[in-house]
């Protein structure tokens, strides 16, 4: 035997055990595959259960089946026929958003003036802000409650909203951003003669756009389903929102579990919908948000 | 505006941030401190909200340090912090681990398992409710039942109601942490999994070695996260018991609901704020107990 053949087998041994290799990780890869879906599957269980019974007659809400023997939009006529859900619906919208715009503006502001400003006082400022995150909501709903009392600011959008129109994490994200807006181009636009803030809303805000859309994800979702607050600050039904408005319908409906689904639907559909939507984006500002804040 | 024009450039810009930040520090200081205060001196007074307020001194935490209901609520708050954040830590990074391997559908699977992150938890808890409800109604027990296993108590059980409230609170939290992770496993450099493959080291040696090492930040961020928030729970315990809040027996009250009875159910503001205080601490030495830990060792 020569030497050259020796090599020769030793070779293609090796290859053969390459790919032998490759088909043992190839195997491997596709049980962790299955493995991943089948987790994926049962973490929207409770998700698919809550739609399917919103579908569902009540004979058939203790059936196990996932997919309904007649699948029927009566529940969702019945539970938005008096009004109350849609006005509900709205009242969280309406807080939702427009909180979500008061942030947006201010908390980039704040941010903004942070990072690009230079005066006396500004890490003052700065720490100030973020020591209130420190501060859980707990302890200030107390407070809140007697000031919306003495203001006669209970039972209103505005006793509602209030405490969350600024936020010291957004102050914090938009800071982390606008750091990476280039001075230079600041510079610029003073040296062509914007104000101040012409310069921050036209030059600045429009290069942090991804982390303005990572706020708003999270500041939007924050509120439509914040319980807490919302459940002390109204007594007046019409006022509720969807989370307080929920969980009281939800006692009044005691055991008809088929409209309690179909209301709790009705209040996740809208957020589950946005997000598979806008999905990658949304993760990508979730990841971003996290890695930043 | 004369008196503007006669500013120096460096005075003009310190006028403006003054004027950008204006109305937030307002904001900052009636919405934040000011309660912030209010709260911490309330919590040394009595008061119903109706009459005056009157100087109570230490008595509000005098109570409460002597009710057992206190040590009973303190200790529940503490269990879903105990159980809660290790479960959740180590199930949201097994599945980040494997996730980061998967190329084929890997946005598809991301989803499924962010999407309860996007759910509102009032919603979740009274679908979690219905899954833990007895024969013939619950979905757990049926599905149980139809492979001949007996009923499970899951809510009305003193030892089994927590942890099944703490379940869907978990499994919302998962989606968010799994991303977080993955973020993190995405910025360790490839050249120090190359360097240990050409050194022939065993994956379980590259995971101890390198990728957890590694990830502490990540690790950090997310433990003093979910601490916090398994501290504060609050909506799913309320919706999940409301026919008896935090019962049976107080087994599932946490600290929240507790403040959020005596202040908005008895109107004992004093007594409500000095929990709220008590709350505030354990926040703060929960959260600078892990940073040190975890940023030291």
């Amino acid at each position: 035997m020569t030497a050259t053949d020796t090599q020769i087998r030793a070779t293609s041994a090796a290859l053969l055990e390459g790919t032998r290799a490759k088909q043992r990780r190839s195997l491997g890869q596709t049980i962790r595959w299955l493995l991943l879906f089948a987790g994926g599957i049962a973490m929207i269980m409770p998700i698919a259960y809550m739609l399917s019974t919103s579908l569902k007659w009540p004979y058939e809400v203790y059936n196990v089946g996932l997919i309904p023997e007649e699948p029927h939009l009566e529940n969702y006529a019945y539970v938005l026929e008096d009004g109350r859900f849609f006005g509900w619906f709205i009242n969280s919208l309406i807080i939702a958003v427009l909180t979500t715009v008061s942030n947006l503006f201010f908390d980039s502001l704040v941010g903004y003036t942070l990072c690009k400003f230079t005066f006396r006082g500004r890490q003052i400022v700065f720490i100030a802000i973020l020591s209130t995150l420190m501060i859980p909501t707990e302890m200030l709903v107390i407070p809140w409650y007697i000031m919306s009392q003495s203001f006669g600011w209970l039972d209103s959008y505005w006793g509602i909203m209030f405490p969350g129109l600024m936020t010291a994490f957004g102050v914090f994200l938009m800071r982390q951003f606008f750091q990476t807006v280039p001075d230079d181009f600041i510079e610029a636009a003073r040296i062509d003669g914007l104000n101040e803030f012409q310069i921050y809303w036209s030059v600045a805000l429009p290069m942090v756009k991804p982390a303005l859309a990572a706020l708003a994800i999270f500041v939007f979702l924050g509120n439509w389903t914040a319980f807490l607050w919302p459940l002390i600050v109204t007594t007046d039904a019409a006022l509720y929102t969807l989370p307080v408005g929920l969980s009281s319908f939800g006692d009044e409906a005691d055991v008809q579990w088929e409209l309690i689904m179909t209301g709790a639907a009705i209040s996740t559909l809208p957020t589950l919908i946005v997000f598979l939507i806008f999905q990658r984006f949304i993760i990508q500002g979730v990841a971003m948000a996290g890695l930043k804040g | 505006m004369s008196f503007y024009r006669a500013l120096s450039i460096r005075q003009k810009r310190t006028l403006w941030a003054w004027g950008f930040l204006a109305v937030p520090i307002i904001f900052y200081v009636v919405i934040r401190f000011y309660p912030t205060g209010n709260a911490m001196v309330l919590s040394f007074q009595s008061w119903n909200l109706l009459g005056d307020r009157e100087w109570a001194g230490l008595a509000n935490y005098r109570v409460l340090f002597s009710d057992p209901v206190f040590w009973q609520v303190f200790w529940n708050t503490f269990k879903y912090l105990l159980i809660g954040t290790p479960i959740s830590l180590v199930i949201s990074f097994f599945i980040a681990y494997h996730l980061d391997k998967v190329r084929f559908a890997h946005g598809f699977l991301r989803a499924l398992y962010f999407l309860p992150f996007m759910t509102s938890a009032v919603a979740m808890a009274w679908v979690w409710r219905w899954f833990y409800q007895g024969v013939p109604i619950g979905l757990f027990n049926n599905m149980l039942a139809s492979v001949g296993i007996g009923q499970v108590e899951f809510l009305n059980s003193t030892t089994n109601a927590l942890p099944s409230i703490l379940a869907p609170a978990v499994w919302a939290g998962l989606g968010f942490q799994v991303i977080i992770f993955m973020a993190g496993l995405r910025a360790i450099p490839r050249s120090y999994y190359e360097a240990a493959e050409i050194d022939g080291v065993s994956k379980w040696t590259v995971l101890w070695e390198i990728t957890i090492p590694l990830l502490r930040p990540t690790i950090v961020f997310i433990v003093v996260f979910s601490s916090i928030g398994f501290l504060r729970i609050f909506d799913h315990v309320f919706n999940m018991t409301t026919n008896n809040p935090g019962g049976p027996l107080n087994s599932t009250k946490p600290l929240v609901l507790m403040i959020y009875e005596t202040a908005f159910r008895s109107f004992d503001m004093g007594y409500a704020a000095a929990q709220t205080v008590v709350l505030f601490l354990i926040l703060l030495v929960v959260s600078l107990i892990q940073l040190r830990i975890l940023r030291d060792s």
